[in-house]
C-alpha cells in the first residue's frame, strides 16, 4: 500500500491504537460491539436458564436483577449501537465516495470513549456487583441503592454516551459535506440516509440522556435531591428525561437496520428500491415522530387521560411510515430475481418478524389496554421482536453482506444458512410464547415464578428457543474463525452490487478512491454497469491525496475519562482530578501540536492504479 | 421452493403447538379470562386491536409469500428485471388504508382511556374506596370509610365498583390484578398519587392473584398479593369481624407474650401495634405466609426464623428467638382468626 517517507507507518497493535482510518475504526467498533454482544447474550441465556422451571433458585433476586440490568444495558449501548457505528464507519464514506469521515480524529475519540465506558461498566461485575435497577434505572430504586453498581452504570454510560454523541455529529457533517460530485441527497443509498437520520436523532436525544445522567450522578455522588420527594424532588423527572432519550434511541437503533435491509433487498432482487423517495421520506418522518411518543412508555405512571390519548395517537401514526417501508420492500422484490444468499435470508426473515413486532407495537399504543400489557412479558416479547427480530437480523444481514468489503473474505454460505435457521427458529421459539406469558399475568423482570400459575410450559419453550439462538450465534463465530484463518478470497464485487462501496478493488485502498468518482444517478455503480462502463467515471485527475496522521491521543484522552470515572465512583477526588487532568493535557496537546497530515504522491497513486490496487 | 414450503409448515405447526401449550392461563391470574367491567373492556380492546392487526398481517404475509415463491431467480435466467421507480397509486393505497384502520382503532382507544380515569376518585363517602400503599415487598390496604388497615389480602364485595388511591412508602411499585384490571404505578411522594377504579365481578368466594409489576428490588418477583371477592353480606361480616378483633383473639398466652415483646413495635393486631410492617389482624384466615408461601405452620416458622432466606432484601429483621418461642408465636399468629 502506498506510503510516504514523511509519514511514520505504525504496525501491529500500535497501528490499531492510533488509527484514524474509518475502515479500521469500523472494524474496531465491530469487534468491541461483537464482544459485548456475546457477553449480553450469555447474560440472557443465564436468565432463561433460571426461568426454565418454576421456583428455581440458581440466582436469587439481587444477582438476577444485575443480570437483567446488564443484559439490557449491554445489548443497547455496548452491542447494538457500536455494531451500527461499525457499519456506518466502514460503509458510509464509501457509499458517499469520500476519502474518510469529516473528522477522523474525533472518530477515534468516539470509539475509544465508547470502549472505555463499556469496559468501566462491565468491570462492576468484579468490583462489588453490577447495577441492579434495570437499564431504565428508575429513581428512587437507582438512587437509594447502596452499593456502587448504579455508579458504574452512570459513569460508564456517560463516558460511552459522549463517544456516541461525537460519532453522531461526525456522521452528520460527513454526509452533508463529503458527498462526491453528483451524489445529491436524493441519490444517496438508503443506508447512508438512515445513518444520516440516526445521527440527527443522536444529536438531539443523547444530550437529554447526558443531562439525566448528570442529575443521577449528582444525586448519588453529591447527595443532590432531584428525584427525592421528601426534599421537594420528583421521581417523574427521571422517567421523563430517560424516555425523552429512550424512545428516539429505539429509532436510532432500528433506522440503520431499515437501511441495511433496503440495500440487501434491492441488491439480491436485482432491482432498484421501489418508491425510493417515499422510503427516504418515511425514514425522516419516523425519526421526527420518534421524539413525540415517549409517554407511551409511561401510560401507567398516572399522567392522565389527555396526555395518554395524545401520545397514543402519535404512536399509532408511526405505524404508517413503517408500513410504507414494509410494502416498498415487498414490491422491490416483486418482479425481481431473488437470490437467497445468507444476507438475503436474514433480510427476508426480518420482514415478517418486524411486522409482528410492529403489530404488537400498535396494540401497546392503546393506553387503556396497555394497562394490562405494560411491564408484563408481553412488552418483553414486543421489544425483542423489534430489536432482535428487527435490528439484530438486520445487523446479521449487513454482516454477511459487507463482510467481503470489510475483511476481504466471504463468509461461508452453508454455515451462514445454519446460522440463520438456528437463530431464526430459536428467536421465534423464545419470544412468541412470551406474548402469552404476559397476557397470562407474568410481570417482567421477575427472577422466579411460582408453579401452579400455568406459566411453566411457555417458559420452558422460551428457554429452549434461547439455547437455539445461542447455538446459531456459535455457528456464526465458527464461520468467522474459519474465514479469518483462510486467505483473502473475494472479488471486489461478490454480490453484483449497485452502490459505490463495491466500486473499488479489495483490499480497499487506505484512501478509498484513487480518484473521486462522478455519481450519475441513484445506485451509482449500477448506472455505470448498465451504461457498459462497469466502472465509475472519475470526477478528477489523478493527484496528490491528503491523509490524516494517526494519533495515540484519542486513546489517552479516553483512558483519562476512564480513570476519572473510577474517581467519581469511589468519591476519590485525587483520582478523579488526575483522570480529568490527563484529559485536559491531551486536549491541550491536540490544540498546540500542528499536525498537517501527509500526502500520498501522484506517482504512488498511479502505481497503485496500474497494479490494480486502486 | 422446498425450503419455503418447509418454513410454512413449520410456522403453522408452531402456532398450533403454541396454542395447545398455553391455553388462556390461570383463571385467577390471566388477563385473557377477565372478570368485572374494567378487565372485560380491556379484553375487548385487545380483541379489537388484534383483529385489525391480523387483517394487516394476513395482507402482508400473503403478498410476502407470493413474492418469495414467484420471483426467485431461475437457473440460467440472466435477464435484467425491469427497474421500477415506484407506483403512486399503490403508495397512496398503503398510506391511506392504514390511516383509516388506525382511526377505527383510535376511537375506542381514546374513549376507554378517558372512561378508565373518569370518576376514579370516589364521589361520595358511601362508595367503596381503598388506599393502596406499596412497600418493599408487601402491600398495605387501608379502607378509610371502614377505618381499618389490612395487608397482603384485599377483601372485597362482589359486583361493586372499587375506587383505589395509590402511593408508595419507598420505591415505585405497580398494582396489578390481571383478572380485574390493568396496572397503575404506586409512586412515592404526595404529588404523584394515582387513582384508578375497577369492578369486582359477579363471582364470589374466589381469590384473584395480584402482582407488583414494576421492578422494585431484590424480591420484586415475590411481591404478590391476593384479592378475595366475597358476597356483599360476607363482606359486611368480615368488616365487623375485623373491627372486633384484638390481640387476644388468639388463645396462646405464651405466643402472645413473645409477640408483644418482639413483634408489636412493627406489626399491628387489632388497634395495637406499629405500622412499619404489615398488619397481622386476622392472620390465621389469610391465604399465604409472607405473600408467597403456603399458609401452614412449617412455612411460618421458616419465615420468622430467617426472613431474608424467603424474601431477600426485605426489611423484616431476623429476630433472635429460640425455637420454642418461634413455635409459640407461630401458634399464636395462626390462631388470629376473625369471628
Amino acid at each position: 500500500m502506498a506510503t510516504h517517507e514523511s509519514h511514520k507507518k505504525r504496525s501491529g497493535l500500535m497501528d490499531w491504537l492510533t488509527t484514524v482510518d474509518h475502515k479500521k475504526i469500523g472494524i474496531l467498533y465491530l469487534l468491541a460491539g461483537g464482544f459485548f454482544f456475546l457477553i449480553g447474550g450469555l447474560e440472557a441465556i443465564l436468565m432463561r436458564i433460571q426461568l426454565m422451571e418454576p421456583d428455581s433458585k440458581i440466582f436469587t433476586g439481587e444477582l438476577y436483577n444485575q443480570l437483567l440490568t446488564m443484559h439490557g444495558t449491554t445489548m443497547i449501548f455496548l452491542a447494538a449501537m457500536p455494531i451500527i457505528f461499525g457499519f456506518m464507519n466502514a460503509i458510509v464514506p464509501l457509499q458517499l465516495g469520500a476519502r474518510d469521515v469529516a473528522f477522523p480524529y474525533v472518530n477515534a475519540v468516539g470509539f475509544w470513549l465508547f470502549f472505555f465506558g463499556g469496559l468501566l461498566l462491565n468491570l462492576s461485575w468484579f468490583l462489588g456487583g453490577a447495577p441492579e435497577a434495570g437499564w431504565t434505572a428508575y429513581a428512587p430504586l437507582s438512587t437509594v441503592a447502596e452499593d456502587t453498581g448504579v455508579d458504574f452504570y452512570v459513569l460508564g454510560l456517560q463516558i460511552a454516551g459522549a463517544g456516541t454523541l461525537a460519532g453522531g455529529i461526525n456522521f452528520l457533517v460527513t454526509i452533508i459535506n463529503m458527498r462526491a460530485p453528483g451524489m445529491t441527497f436524493m441519490r444517496m443509498p438508503l443506508f447512508t440516509w438512515a445513518s444520516f437520520v440516526t445521527s440527527g436523532l443522536i444529536l438531539f436525544a443523547f444530550p437529554a440522556l447526558t443531562v439525566g445522567f448528570f442529575l443521577l450522578m449528582f444525586e448519588r455522588v453529591f447527595d443532590a435531591n432531584f428525584f427525592n420527594p421528601d426534599m421537594g424532588g420528583n421521581i417523574l423527572i427521571w422517567e421523563h428525561i430517560f424516555w425523552i432519550f429512550g424512545h428516539p434511541e429505539v429509532y436510532i437503533l432500528i433506522l440503520p437496520a431499515f437501511g441495511i435491509i433496503s440495500e440487501v433487498v434491492s441488491t439480491f432482487s436485482n432491482k432498484r428500491l421501489f418508491g425510493y423517495s417515499a422510503m427516504v421520506f418515511a425514514t425522516v418522518l419516523i425519526g421526527f415522530l420518534g421524539f413525540m411518543v415517549w409517554v407511551h412508555h409511561m401510560f401507567t405512571v398516572g399522567l392522565g387521560p389527555v396526555a395518554n390519548s395524545i401520545f397514543a395517537v402519535a404512536t399509532m401514526a408511526i405505524a404508517i411510515p413503517t408500513g410504507v417501508k414494509i410494502f416498498n420492500w415487498i414490491f422491490t422484490m416483486w418482479g425481481g430475481q431473488i437470490r437467497f444468499s445468507t444476507a438475503m435470508l436474514f433480510a427476508v426473515g426480518f420482514i415478517p418478524t418486524f411486522v409482528m413486532g410492529g403489530v404488537t407495537g400498535v396494540m401497546l399504543s392503546v393506553p387503556a389496554a396497555d394497562y394490562q400489557y405494560h411491564d408484563s412479558y408481553f412488552v418483553v416479547a414486543h421489544f425483542h421482536y423489534v430489536i432482535v427480530g428487527g435490528l439484530i437480523l438486520g445487523l446479521f444481514s449487513g454482516l454477511y453482506y459487507w463482510y467481503p468489503r470489510m475483511f476481504n473474505r466471504v463468509l461461508n454460505e452453508t454455515l451462514g444458512k445454519w446460522n440463520f435457521w438456528l437463530f431464526f427458529i430459536g428467536f421465534h421459539l423464545t419470544f412468541f410464547p412470551q406474548h402469552w406469558l404476559g397476557l397470562m399475568g407474568m410481570p417482567r423482570r421477575v427472577y422466579t415464578y411460582m408453579s401452579g400459575q400455568e406459566l411453566d410450559g411457555a417458559n420452558f419453550v422460551s428457554t429452549i428457543g434461547a439455547i437455539l439462538m445461542g447455538a446459531g450465534t456459535i455457528v456464526l463465530l465458527i464461520n468467522i474463525v474459519i474465514s479469518a484463518s483462510s486467505k483473502y478470497a473475494t472479488t471486489k464485487d461478490p454480490w453484483d452490487g449497485r452502490t459505490l462501496e463495491w466500486a473499488m478493488p479489495v483490499p480497499t485502498p487506505e484512501y478509498n478512491f484513487a480518484q473521486t468518482p462522478l455519481v450519475r444517478g441513484l445506485d451509482a455503480l449500477y448506472v455505470e454497469k448498465t451504461a457498459g462502463n462497469g466502472e465509475m467515471t472519475p470526477a478528477e485527475p489523478v493527484g496528490e491525496i491528503h491523509m490524516p496522521n494517526g494519533s495515540i491521543l484519542p486513546f489517552i484522552l479516553s483512558l483519562g475519562m476512564f480513570i476519572a470515572g473510577f474517581g467519581f465512583i469511589y468519591a476519590n477526588w485525587i483520582v478523579a482530578g488526575a483522570g480529568l487532568g490527563l484529559v485536559l493535557i491531551t486536549m491541550f496537546l491536540r490544540s498546540v501540536i500542528d499536525d498537517h497530515g501527509y500526502h500520498i504522491h501522484k506517482e504512488e497513486v498511479e502505481a497503485d492504479i496500474k497494479g490494480g490496487r486502486a | 421452493m422446498k425450503k419455503w414450503l418447509q418454513k410454512g409448515r413449520f410456522l403453522s405447526l408452531f402456532a398450533m403447538l403454541a396454542l395447545l401449550l398455553m391455553g388462556c392461563g390461570d383463571p385467577t391470574l390471566s388477563a385473557l379470562i377477565p372478570q368485572g367491567e374494567v378487565a372485560d373492556k380491556q379484553f375487548q380492546l385487545m380483541l379489537i386491536s388484534i383483529s385489525i392487526m391480523i387483517l394487516v398481517l394476513v395482507v402482508v404475509f400473503v403478498l410476502y409469500a407470493f413474492v418469495l415463491l414467484k420471483f426467485r431467480k431461475k437457473k440460467g435466467d440472466n435477464s435484467t428485471p425491469k427497474q421500477v421507480e415506484g407506483n403512486h397509486m399503490l403508495e397512496l393505497l398503503w398510506t391511506v388504508i392504514p390511516i383509516l384502520l388506525l382511526i377505527i382503532l383510535a376511537v375506542p382507544t381514546v374513549m376507554r382511556t378517558f372512561e378508565f380515569s373518569a370518576d376514579a376518585k370516589p364521589a361520595s363517602k358511601n362508595e367503596l374506596s381503598i388506599k393502596v400503599t406499596g412497600h418493599q415487598y408487601w402491600w398495605e390496604f387501608e379502607y378509610p370509610k371502614e377505618e381499618l388497615i389490612t395487608s397482603q389480602e384485599l377483601v372485597l364485595p362482589a359486583d361493586t365498583k372499587v375506587h383505589v388511591e395509590l402511593s408508595s412508602a419507598d420505591v415505585i411499585h405497580s398494582f396489578w390484578i390481571p383478572s380485574l384490571a390493568g396496572k397503575t404505578d404506586t409512586n412515592p411522594g404526595d404529588k404523584n398519587k394515582n387513582y384508578m377504579w375497577f369492578e369486582t365481578g359477579s363471582q364470589t368466594d374466589v381469590v384473584y392473584k395480584g402482582k407488583c409489576a414494576e421492578l422494585c428490588g431484590a424480591s420484586h418477583a415475590l411481591m404478590d398479593f391476593k384479592v378475595r371477592v366475597v358476597s356483599k353480606e360476607d363482606y359486611k361480616n368480615w368488616v365487623a369481624g375485623f373491627k372486633a378483633a384484638d390481640d387476644k383473639s388468639s388463645a396462646n398466652a405464651n405466643g402472645q407474650q413473645v409477640f408483644e415483646k418482639n413483634c408489636l413495635s412493627c406489626h399491628a393486631v387489632g388497634q395495637n401495634g406499629g405500622n412499619t410492617g404489615p398488619s397481622l389482624t386476622g392472620f390465621g384466615d389469610k391465604d399465604r405466609v409472607a405473600g408467597i408461601l403456603e399458609h401452614d405452620k412449617e412455612n411460618l416458622k421458616k419465615w420468622i426464623k430467617d426472613p431474608q432466606e424467603v424474601k431477600p432484601g426485605n426489611n423484616m429483621p431476623k429476630v433472635n428467638l429460640s425455637d420454642e418461642e418461634i413455635d409459640a408465636v407461630s401458634d399464636y399468629l395462626l390462631g388470629l382468626k376473625l369471628k
